[in-house]
């Protein structure tokens, strides 16, 4: 319309009452990632998400480089919850390579990838607490993931990028008296998370900002393939560590949290739930796991898989089913690697969501879909 | 819960110690019933049109030509009750000229098949010098079947050049608007400086 702008400004012709505006991918309320919406006075009628502002090219970084030295890398899509993203690359490689792992290394996988849970969870629970504007609700969980950062330094050496898992077990054992101090911490954690009902999960204020708001049915949870936290949260009871156990899960207790709702208020109170089964675990893991023993599988140098082949595994990881497939052509390097992550699969989600809600409900609905935008763009 | 059984099975064949005598009985009970039974379902509807490359513990893959992918899908929904997508990956093959995309279906609404991946691989013609949309390198869309790929086969679009037929949304999705290099996950496409 108006000549004099430069060509990317260009004002579009749009309809009188319908404005379109790019909220991100330098905003607060988004992440990473663009959200165009459209909306007509204070309601949204349409919104188009955008990621793909931190793809990184994981997957094919991945064919360059040999089984052993994709772990590092690989996890970088969240390194909060690193043991989890590794997770299902390490389960596969050890399917395509033949490897049997020790009781002891599945023990501490299980503890890992909760401990890890946890302090994803804590990190997405405190940005969600300053999307509300709930300052509170991001000291605390920022504050408290530091008691598992710590425990996850002690048993890795590292404080969020572990590279802890590797195919045959787990890289070191744990430090001398790691058990007292894991059993005393976890318990103080989940005492302190419980607190968080009062400030947070049962405040009138945040009930009603996201009670009722992008509520999803059961069905489009199923049709539109979500998974995780949004998943449960309309109703359907699917958790890979139930359903599909992979190394111990199977020999622990604890329980899925499935809610009925799927508002943004469902879909926030799924994970802190199972923050707290995540302690139930840890406990039991501590309790159950082999006092001694390996906890790795020597493997040879450049270790290769046997000709064509190909894997898929999949485990629940804070946000969801999170699958590899891995295909191997019998060298050294994986022909191909597909991370096909739960933060990638739940964006589909959002342009239903949005559609008909307020535009001030915009971040607390996205953020509960407990998107993680440099996870989903890989 | 056919699948845990099938596992004790397993299991109990392998603590049994003379390992010596048969091979031939081992390697039946290895193929998982469950699984068996699926992959048998399907030959049976389809017969040669399609072809079972693997039964694994939970994994069942099938390769079907893109003319029925779409006809194997509506089956796979409307009979064998899989609902949605877990996965859709591109593969590059260069050396047999062809580019495969691979759906991993899944099930949440029939508890049985809760354990279940079936593999649905389908390939595509390879162009050497892709146009993206504008060459041969076209497969029908399973969007319209199962609604969970969209996001998917977007991003397959732009990472390999597969131009999915009857998908309302052939747009980019993760790259940037001004991409004028070749799709990045073919194996022609190689990072500077390896």
């Amino acid at each position: 319309m108006n000549k004099e702008l430069p060509p990317g400004l260009a004002l579009q012709k749009v309809d009188e009452r319908i404005m379109t505006l790019n909220v991100g991918p330098q905003h607060p309320g988004s992440g990473h990632m663009r959200i165009i919406v459209q909306i007509d006075g204070d309601f949204i009628v349409a919104c188009d998400p955008d990621p793909g502002y931190v793809h990184r090219g994981e997957e094919k970084m991945a064919e360059y480089r040999n089984y052993i030295t994709n772990i590092p890398h690989l996890e970088r899509p969240v390194i909060h919850d690193s043991c989890n993203v590794l997770y299902p690359y390490v389960l596969g490689v050890e399917e395509l390579l033949g490897i049997e792992v020790p009781e002891r290394a599945k023990y501490i996988r299980v503890i890992a990838s909760e401990l890890n849970r946890c302090v994803y969870t804590m990190y997405w629970l405190a940005i969600y607490g300053i999307f509300l504007g709930h300052s509170t609700m991001f000291m605390w969980p920022a504050g408290d993931r530091e008691l598992l950062i710590d425990l996850l330094e002690k048993m890795t050496g590292a404080r969020v990028t572990h590279a802890h898992f590797v195919p045959g077990g787990v890289r070191n054992d744990l430090p001398p008296n790691f058990e007292d101090v894991c059993l005393r911490q976890v318990n103080y954690f989940e005492k302190r998370i419980k607190e968080y009902a009062a400030v947070f999960y049962d405040n009138p204020i945040l009930i009603a900002r996201t009670a009722n708001t992008g509520v999803l049915s059961r069905e489009d949870a199923i049709r539109l393939g979500t998974t995780g936290s949004v998943l449960r949260a309309s109703g359907v009871d699917y958790d890979l560590r139930k359903k599909e156990p992979y190394d111990v899960y199977d020999e622990l207790d604890f329980q899925t949290n499935v809610l009925k709702e799927g508002d943004s208020y469902a879909r926030s109170k799924i994970p802190w739930l199972d923050m707290m089964e995540s302690c139930r675990i840890i406990r039991h893991a501590l309790q159950k796991m082999p006092k001694s023993g390996s906890v790795r599988v020597k493997l040879k140098p450049n270790p290769k898989g046997k000709g064509l082949d190909s894997v898929y595994k999949r485990v629940e990881s804070g946000r969801g089913s999170l699958g590899c497939y891995i295909v191997s052509d019998g060298k050294p390097e994986p022909y191909r690697v597909k991370l096909s992550v739960g933060s990638f699969r739940n964006l589909i989600a959002l342009p239903y969501l949005l559609k008909g809600e307020k535009l001030g409900n915009m971040p607390s609905v996205y953020w509960s879909l407990n998107y993680w935008p440099v996870e989903a763009d890989r | 819960m056919s699948s845990d059984s099938d596992n004790e099975q397993i299991e109990t064949v392998s603590d049994a110690e003379p390992v010596s005598a048969k091979v031939t009985p081992e390697k039946e009970i290895e193929l998982p019933k469950f699984e068996k039974g699926l992959a048998d379902r399907i030959v049976e509807k389809f017969g040669t049109r399609i072809k079972v490359a693997f039964v694994k513990p939970d994994r069942v893959r099938i390769n079907v030509g893109k003319d029925d992918v779409k006809e194997v899908a509506g089956f796979l929904r409307d009979v064998l009750n899989f609902d949605h997508a877990e996965s859709v990956s591109g593969v590059d093959y260069p050396q047999d000229k062809e580019i495969e995309v691979v759906y991993h279906l899944g099930s949440y609404t029939d508890p049985s098949l809760s354990r279940q991946i079936l593999v649905l691989a389908t390939r595509a013609q390879r162009e050497e010098n892709p146009i993206p949309g504008n060459d041969a390198t076209k497969l029908p869309s399973l969007r319209e079947i199962f609604y969970s790929v969209e996001f998917h086969e977007r991003e397959i679009f732009e990472m390999f050049g597969v131009y999915f037929q009857g998908h309302p949304d052939n747009r980019r999705l993760l790259l940037p608007e001004d991409w004028a290099d070749l799709p990045p996950l073919r194996k022609d496409f190689a990072i500077k400086g390896r």
